[in-house]
């Protein structure tokens, strides 16, 4: 088999839910004949004739129209042309589909596309990284895979889970993140990955900043320090426990995350492990993120807006040296 | 307007039926307003009084297996839908065994597995809720299903509306979608609101079959939608049913609706779809007016006795809440102590 990338993967994850399932649709701007702005769907609506179609251009009717689906049992996957564009189905995201299973007891299995984060030159409106935001409202799994591996079994763990999910599927990973094969089993929704051991200090990150994470945690490996990496893989449910379990070992934690620091999951880290683990720290807890300002278009500017490895390495011996 | 015609399509144990609703509802929201006034009620109270022919009208020619989202002045609707007095009390009157066990209140209740579906405040949202229900009814190859909606004025500004007509006509779904002009949204005026001559309009905007209505008039109501529902169950796409009536109360009890123009009172517009209901069964001969009196007292018995009932109930409380935002329980653990 040839290797498959992130964006294949979630056009497998697709297939085979659609296969699988006869309660599965897909529903989305450009989805259809088309296959999708990424391609994340192409030859799926030839292949599964009636199941995969073109919406408007109304974020807030896809929404919408998925949670009155999921109500009458079927279960819509339904894709955001960017993460961006969310804002405009926000209203339907985190006070329909979030709210309906508290309030009325009646689960919303709706999974929602959300193509995030930043690539060279997409510009303040193609870029942004939203996971926080929906992690702040209950009710919303928010998951942010980072691996091949993972774009595909969280995506089917996704279809398969009761409650509205929203897949924060990376766009600077689409391409050129390959795996050889797909798994056939997963870690449990809600758990944390170690992808890196070490004894010196912790990243927890997630999405396309794991990547970047793990480049820095080789470069400081060249100077004798070894860091742990963790992957959060879903930001919310948060595993807790394995943060803190990794910062027992360590004593310092870097939390590296492509959003805004305000309220962001790096935030919501800092603030677990610092009333639940504060004993374990031997530093004050650190994060990095992107800039405080939209995100620049032009790649310059782009580049050094969001953490990069070599950033990510120098807050990382800072953090080594307090 | 040859009404004598217009009338004739309507039976009298249809009229008679849909009066009886009405006045059910009209007592029953009356009751309401003495106990949000009485300090007895947890949360708002917004009411129907003056909407109740049309609201009724749309949940009419419903059926077991249909769809209806109502707005908050559909008490009528609901009632002719199945929705009852005791789940009304217990939701108004936060009694732990209503369909929201406290967890919601007062108009944003609904059984939504029953197609019962649970509005949400954000105007124009259900919309598209229903339209989805509808796509996957198609999807699972049910034909014959209608899903009916409400909304007034106010939420026509909405790109909810926009968005839900919209991508309801271009999928041609068996949508109808009913506007209830009360002539204010809130303090609102209809000047404020839009700028089109009339709402009904907006159909040919949007691809869709539209209806115009005089909403004080039960009999016109129940003919104009039971031809948008039949339009509609039968292959005909989206139906937008505009009726046109005035607001009878503030937008809540809390509102005296100081700013109506008293002009519109007077207006033919300003009619009590209730009370000219009742005189148009005692004119045609069909009840006596001592029948109507009758009919009223019967329904405040059971209004009065249920809310005896409702404020026996238990109210919810925090130790038997779980305060599970998820479904799924393997979640609760992660969450402990968060």
């Amino acid at each position: 088999m040839s290797a498959i990338t992130y964006l294949e993967a979630i056009r497998i994850a697709q297939e085979k839910a659609l296969a699988d399932d006869p309660r599965v649709f897909l529903y989305g701007q450009d989805v259809g004949n088309f296959g999708g702005a990424f391609k994340a769907t192409k030859n799926l609506a030839k292949e599964f004739p009636g199941r995969v179609f073109d919406a408007p251009l109304s974020e807030d009717a896809i929404i919408g129209m998925a949670v009155g689906a999921a109500i009458e049992g079927m279960r819509p996957i339904v894709e955001m042309q960017f993460a961006d564009f969310s804002t405009c189905g926000f209203n339907q995201i985190v006070n329909h589909a979030a709210t309906l299973y508290y309030r009325t007891g009646v689960p919303c299995p709706i999974v929602v596309r959300l193509p995030s984060g930043g690539t060279s030159g997409g510009g303040p409106f193609h870029s942004q990284s939203m996971e926080a935001l929906y992690a702040h409202y209950p009710g919303l799994v928010v998951m942010t895979p980072a691996t091949v591996e993972d774009a595909y079994s969280m995506l089917l763990e996704a279809v398969a889970l009761d409650d509205p999910v929203i897949f924060c599927e990376h766009k600077f990973l689409y391409y050129h993140l390959k795996a050889d094969s797909l798994p056939g089993e997963a870690l449990p929704v809600g758990k944390a990955r170690l992808a890196r051991a070490g004894r010196d200090a912790t990243i927890v990150t997630h999405g396309a900043m794991l990547h970047e994470s793990l480049a820095a945690a080789a470069e400081l490996a060249e100077d004798g320090y070894e860091i742990e990496v963790v992957d959060l893989r879903t930001v919310k449910p948060l595993d807790t426990d394995t943060i803190l379990a990794s910062v027992a070992r360590t004593g310092r934690l870097l939390c590296v995350s492509e959003e805004w620091p305000w309220g962001g999951v790096a935030a919501e880290v800092v603030a677990r492990v610092s009333s639940e683990g504060f004993g374990l720290l031997d530093a004050a807890p650190q994060r990095l993120n992107a800039k405080d300002t939209p995100v620049p278009y032009h790649p310059d500017l782009w580049s050094v807006h969001r953490p990069t490895a070599s950033a990510v390495a120098e807050a990382a011996r800072r953090l080594l040296l307090i | 307007m040859p009404t004598q015609k217009e009338d004739a399509s309507v039976t009298k144990s249809d009229y008679i039926k849909a009066y009886r609703v009405m006045l059910l509802a009209r007592v029953l929201e009356e009751k309401l307003a003495s106990l949000y006034r009485g300090g007895m009620i947890k949360g708002g109270v917004f009411l129907g009084r003056g909407q109740e022919a049309l609201s009724v009208s749309v949940a009419m020619p419903l059926r077991k297996g249909d769809i209806y989202a109502p707005l908050i002045r559909d008490q009528a609707g609901r009632m002719a839908f199945g929705d009852t007095v005791l789940d009304t009390l217990r939701t108004y009157l936060g009694s732990q065994l209503g369909p929201m066990r406290g967890r919601d209140g007062n108009i944003h209740r609904g059984r939504p597995r029953e197609g019962y579906y649970a509005m949400i405040s954000h105007l124009g949202s259900m919309i598209p809720a229903v339209a989805g229900g509808l796509l996957a009814r198609r999807l699972k190859g049910e034909t014959g299903i209608v899903g009916a909606t409400c909304i007034g004025d106010g939420g026509t500004s909405t790109g909810a509306f926009h968005e839900g007509l919209n991508a309801a006509a271009v999928e041609k779904l068996p949508l109808v979608l009913v506007v209830a002009n009360n002539q204010y949204a809130y303090s609102t005026p209809n000047a404020r609101q839009f700028a089109c001559d009339d709402l009904v309009d907006k159909a040919i905007g949007y691809g869709v079959a539209g209806h115009k209505v005089d909403a004080t008039d039960l009999a016109a109501c129940l003919k104009t939608l039971r031809k948008a529902v039949k339009a509609a169950r039968g292959g005909g796409g989206p139906q937008l049913v505009v009726g046109d009536l005035l607001r009878l109360v503030g937008h809540g009890e809390h509102d005296d609706g100081s700013y109506v123009d008293p002009a519109l009172k007077k207006a033919h517009v300003g009619g009590d779809c209730v009370l000219l209901a009742a005189k148009h069964i005692v004119k045609q001969g069909w009840a006596t007016e001592d029948d109507c009196a009758k009919w009223r007292r019967e329904a405040e018995e059971e209004v009065n006795a249920t809310v005896d009932k409702v404020r026996r109930e238990p109210s919810p409380t925090a130790e038997d809440d779980d305060w599970a935002a998820f479904s799924n329980s393997d979640f609760a653990e992660i969450y402990a102590g968060a």
